[in-house]
């Protein structure tokens, strides 16, 4: 592959509702410390949440988090770490050629649910909706405030593709970097989801929301007991570069980004298909040139629902098993952080190749035989001496599949 | 309400609406947007407050009348004078 095509995470920025920055993030994956707990949202009482504690006021006036959205706050607050952590010169950087690619699964629903709640103190008199309504709710919000915050002149925009969002805010990073688009992508995925009760309501009325006494045994992908989702809010984002401009000025490099794929199901509004599942990693793979045996750690979407689990099982089994592959899940710490749960779920792994671990699948008690994989790294994180190469698995509503294959960059 | 009581009002809405400004010095005959940051929005959640607040209803044409807090106070005197402060 010419220089110029190859593609490297060079700077890394997180919320999650169990770490603000990478190495906290780490720690607790490593140490199987959750970060779901009890959350109160309106109407509906109380309800399980990954909820994130981070600084707005580290890159945000008040005034400024006021007039925004809580994406835009999450966004801002990774874009400005990653930035930060990238070593990037930014008061020399051309920031006409920084593009800023943020993967969303849904944007708006927080603030038009506000207003309707606002309105409904004054009768439903439109004539007190507010004029940030637009603004707030205009689909390339998040990613807006980004280029509001850092200065930025390039392109922007949002990518909505439901769960798998994360991983597809990293692809089109590396093809627009590949286009010549950017010389810098800031990119990754954000959500802000658990701040309207209407995805608790609607994950409650499919019978796919989790309920446990204890918040943290709540979330238990591929656990026999398990019994739906917990939704997160967060934010994984990061500076993406081409080799050669992240060599040119000396970069850390976090990994190199091989290979990707996305695909549809073509079949259903909700329910995922094992069979296009496969064909999305396999295709990956393909791509990156290397073979499923070649993958050391598979980090696996499943968010804990009855079908959603089984499906994905029977895909990963089908591509990895007899491989040396650790299976691995991240929601079983955080929740499903929905637009940000693929970008999150590859950072959290990303410092194995430097300590050779592959952080556990906690809550996992019982594996269901119907979605049981022979290599799950189940309650304690593995020592695998060696990685090499990650899979980053990430699916959404109406059948949207994608994978990241991260490689350890060798010079 | 009072001349008072109204300015206060405007300083409580001020404060929501800019809150990283310090108002303590605010000087009435001045224009609020030579003293403070507040952009076309901003001015409009000031229009947007007394809406809710006070179910007043400014008509464009006379938003030029709360350029001040001077002349903020003297235009909402007489749709307020019988209105009392919102608890």
């Amino acid at each position: 592959m010419a220089l110029d095509d190859r593609i490297v995470i060079t700077g890394v920025g997180l919320t999650a509702p169990n770490g603000n920055s990478l190495a906290e993030f780490r720690q607790n994956l490593l140490d199987g410390k959750s970060g779901v707990v009890n959350y109160e949202t309106r109407y509906m009482g109380p309800v399980l949440a990954g909820v994130c504690d981070f600084e707005t006021s580290r890159y945000q006036t008040r005034r400024e988090v006021r007039r925004g959205t809580r994406a835009g706050s999450v966004a801002i607050y990774c874009a400005n770490e990653a930035v930060k952590d990238s070593g990037l010169d930014w008061e020399n950087t051309r920031r006409d050629r920084v593009g800023v690619y943020l993967g969303i699964t849904e944007h708006g629903n927080v603030e038009t649910e506000n207003e309707i709640y606002e309105i409904s103190q004054f009768d439903y008199d439109t004539k007190v909706w507010s004029h940030h309504h637009n603004p707030r709710t205009v689909a390339n919000n998040p990613a807006g405030e980004v280029t509001l915050s850092l200065g930025i002149t390039g392109p922007h925009l949002t990518i909505g593709a439901a769960c798998a969002a994360g991983n597809a805010g990293f692809i089109q990073a590396a093809q627009m970097l590949r286009l010549g688009e950017c010389d810098v992508a800031i990119a990754g995925g954000v959500s802000e989801s658990i701040h309207t009760f209407g995805i608790f309501a609607s994950f409650q009325s499919q019978g796919a929301l989790a309920s446990h006494e204890d918040p943290e045994l709540a979330c238990r992908p591929f656990d026999t007991a398990r019994n739906g989702i917990v939704v997160a809010e967060g934010g994984g984002i990061c500076t993406v570069e081409r080799l050669q401009d992240a060599q040119a000025r000396g970069a850390k490099i976090y990994g190199e980004i091989i290979g990707y794929a996305m695909n549809s199901d073509a079949s259903d509004f909700v329910l995922p298909s094992r069979t296009r599942q496969a064909e999305c990693v396999n295709l990956a793979l393909g791509r990156a040139g290397i073979s499923a045996g070649d993958i050391d750690i598979v980090s696996s979407h499943a968010t804990a629902t009855e079908q959603g689990d089984i499906e994905e099982g029977s895909a990963l089994k089908a591509v990895f098993d007899g491989t040396k592959a650790a299976i691995n899940n991240t929601k079983s710490f955080i929740g499903h952080a929905m637009g940000a749960a693929g970008a999150l779920e590859l950072l959290g792994n990303l410092p194995s190749f430097d300590d050779g671990m592959a952080h556990a699948t906690i809550n996992l008690q019982d594996p269901d035989p119907r979605c049981a994989l022979p290599n799950l790294v189940a309650n304690e994180p593995r020592n695998l001496g060696e990685v090499k190469y990650i899979l980053n698995n990430s699916f959404g509503m109406l059948g949207i599949n994608s994978v990241v294959i991260v490689k350890r960059f060798e010079s | 309400m009072t001349v008072e009581e109204i300015r206060q009002v405007i300083i409580d809405i001020l404060e929501r609406i800019a809150p990283d400004e310090d108002l303590s010095d605010l000087d009435d005959s001045v224009a609020f947007r030579e003293q403070m940051e507040l952009d076309s929005m901003d001015f409009l959640d000031i229009v947007m407050e007394l809406r809710k607040a006070y179910r007043i209803q400014i008509p464009e044409e006379d938003y030029h009348n709360l350029n001040t807090m001077d002349s903020t106070v003297s235009y909402l005197t007489p749709k307020l004078k019988d209105v009392p402060v919102a608890g």
